[in-house]
């Protein structure tokens, strides 16, 4: 899967979690923008880790802030 | 979870702001005065002047029921407790002034070890300063970099602060979901080390893991086995040893992490395992090494209600028998509680939202009854709780008593009727 496949399925996966319909960018923050907090951040990682079975450990979710660096560690991870 | 109340158990980030380093904190400090302003007891300011017995005290000047102290057992005002304390104090003094492994180890912390030994008939026992400390030191020794920790998300505010304070890669995974927890499994590498930590209660809600499944699957993909008994030490099992007793599991296990903080009825933590190095843990842990050890006084009272917990049976039968009965009437009166059908000595009522639950707790208060306010975002799924824990030393009456003050505060708050309304229409 190429970097422009996983950011279609990764919209399609953070749908049901953007309840305001912010527009994804790749600057998007989640806890800023999104207003995410942990109990969400933890389905919406689930929800990830599934799909591309991969595991995203919680070290590697603190570089995570926008939406475009969970592109970039999701397209690594997957391969 | 923790016990905290103003805070969540997983470490957050606070972003610096201007100059002023205490910037961080108006939220929550905006947060305390709107609850202040309501006219309200503050929750979490409460002195206890006098303190009668392990169920009664007097706090802020009214004589007091205490139904959230963790106190499980009673042993806090044991005779043959006390008296094994006066006698450590008058012949070994008042503290130790010292690390373990320097000038910190009197014969009691040894005789502690020893009774810790039997008490869950383990090889190895390490006597730490609180429980916090043991987990601390426990997960962030001998998980390292490069190797995995696998934990509920629910965990203890001291299973989270050692994950921070290590170099472990960390994966939590959903509240006691045994398949989340094996999806996890199966996507590490095969090769490298893997330590998962469950508890035995969590304390919020007072729920149970099933450790049973849990430690089937951890031991079917290579991994090490950690389990916080805090809450269960002394009262579920057969010896008192915890749920992995109850459910079997104990030899499996490799590790328990406990307190004396709670049925032991003092303060201080320990691990006991079977694994062959664990004696190397001394000299390497460095919430062991760079703390002084506990007073002789405390180890003595320690050690000696250990040893009387062992024998604890008919307590044990008692503080069932008042956990269920606390459950049924809460629930027969239509409060909504964590758990369906009690599970552990804590029974949490979920209160609607935090001013009501601040409300309930402090018509409670002026009943005459102590419960813990638990509150966003220490809870699960951002409920406001009224946890009650129950104590083998609440007799019959207390328990009908205490029933009676539930049901008067529920009414004068409104809760009994809201709730009800809710669930009739849900």
């Amino acid at each position: 899967m190429d970097r422009a496949e996983v950011d279609s399925k990764i919209r399609t996966l953070i749908e049901p979690f953007n309840k305001k319909g912010v527009e994804l960018k790749d600057e998007t923050t989640f806890a800023g923008d999104l207003e995410f907090d942990s109990l969400t951040v933890m389905d919406f990682v689930a929800e990830i880790e599934d799909e591309f079975d991969i595991i995203i450990t919680m070290n590697q979710q603190a570089d995570i802030e926008n939406y475009g660096q969970l592109v970039d560690a999701v397209n690594k991870l997957q391969d | 979870m923790t016990e905290g109340i103003s805070q969540p158990d997983q470490p957050e980030t606070l972003e610096g702001g201007s100059k002023d380093l205490f910037s961080k904190f108006d939220d929550i400090i905006q947060m305390r005065e709107g609850l202040l302003a309501s006219g309200i007891e503050d929750p979490f300011n409460l002195v206890m002047e006098k303190v009668l017995s392990p169920t009664r005290a007097i706090c802020n000047g009214r004589d007091t029921i205490l139904l959230g102290t963790y106190n499980y057992m009673g042993m806090t005002f044991d005779p043959d407790v006390i008296d094994a304390g006066k006698q450590a104090l008058a012949d070994f003094g008042t503290g130790t002034t010292g690390s373990r492994v320097l000038n910190g180890t009197y014969q009691g912390h040894r005789e502690c070890e020893e009774a810790l030994k039997e008490f869950y008939a383990m090889d190895h026992a390490m006597v730490f300063s609180t429980g916090y400390l043991a987990n601390l030191g426990i997960i962030s020794t001998i998980a390292g970099k490069g190797d995995y920790i696998i934990l509920d998300i629910d965990s203890h505010a001291s299973i989270w602060d050692g994950c921070a304070m290590g170099n472990a890669e960390v994966v939590p995974f959903k509240h006691n979901d045994v398949e989340a927890m094996e999806k996890r499994l199966r996507r590490l590498p095969e090769d490298a080390g893997k330590l998962v930590i469950l508890e035995g209660v969590y304390s919020m809600l007072g729920d149970v893991a099933p450790l049973k499944e849990m430690v089937a699957v951890a031991k079917k993909y290579g991994a090490m086995v950690l389990v916080d008994e805090a809450h269960s030490m002394g009262f579920i099992g057969e010896n008192g040893r915890g749920v992995v007793e109850d459910a079997g599991v104990i030899d499996d296990v490799d590790f328990i992490i406990g307190t004396f903080s709670k049925s032991v009825g003092t303060v201080g933590g320990f691990c006991v395992s079977n694994h062959p190095k664990f004696e190397i843990l001394r000299l390497v842990c460095r919430p062991y090494v760079f703390t002084a050890s506990l007073p002789p006084s405390v180890v003595a009272t320690a050690e000696t209600s250990i040893r009387k917990l062992m024998h604890g049976h008919n307590k044990r039968a008692h503080l069932w028998e008042n956990s269920k009965r606390l459950h049924k009437g809460l629930t027969q009166m239509g409060f909504e509680l964590g758990t369906k059908e009690p599970q552990s000595a804590i029974v949490a009522v979920i209160m609607p939202d935090l001013e009501k639950g601040a409300m309930m707790w402090e018509a409670l208060l002026k009943e005459g009854l102590y419960v813990n306010l638990a509150r966003p975002p220490a809870t699960p799924a951002n409920m406001t709780l009224l946890r009650c824990s129950l104590c083998a030393e609440h007799s019959d009456e207390e328990v009908g008593t205490i029933l009676g003050m539930f049901e008067r505060a529920g009414k004068a708050t409104g809760i009994l009727g809201q709730t009800s309304d809710q669930s009739e229409g849900s």
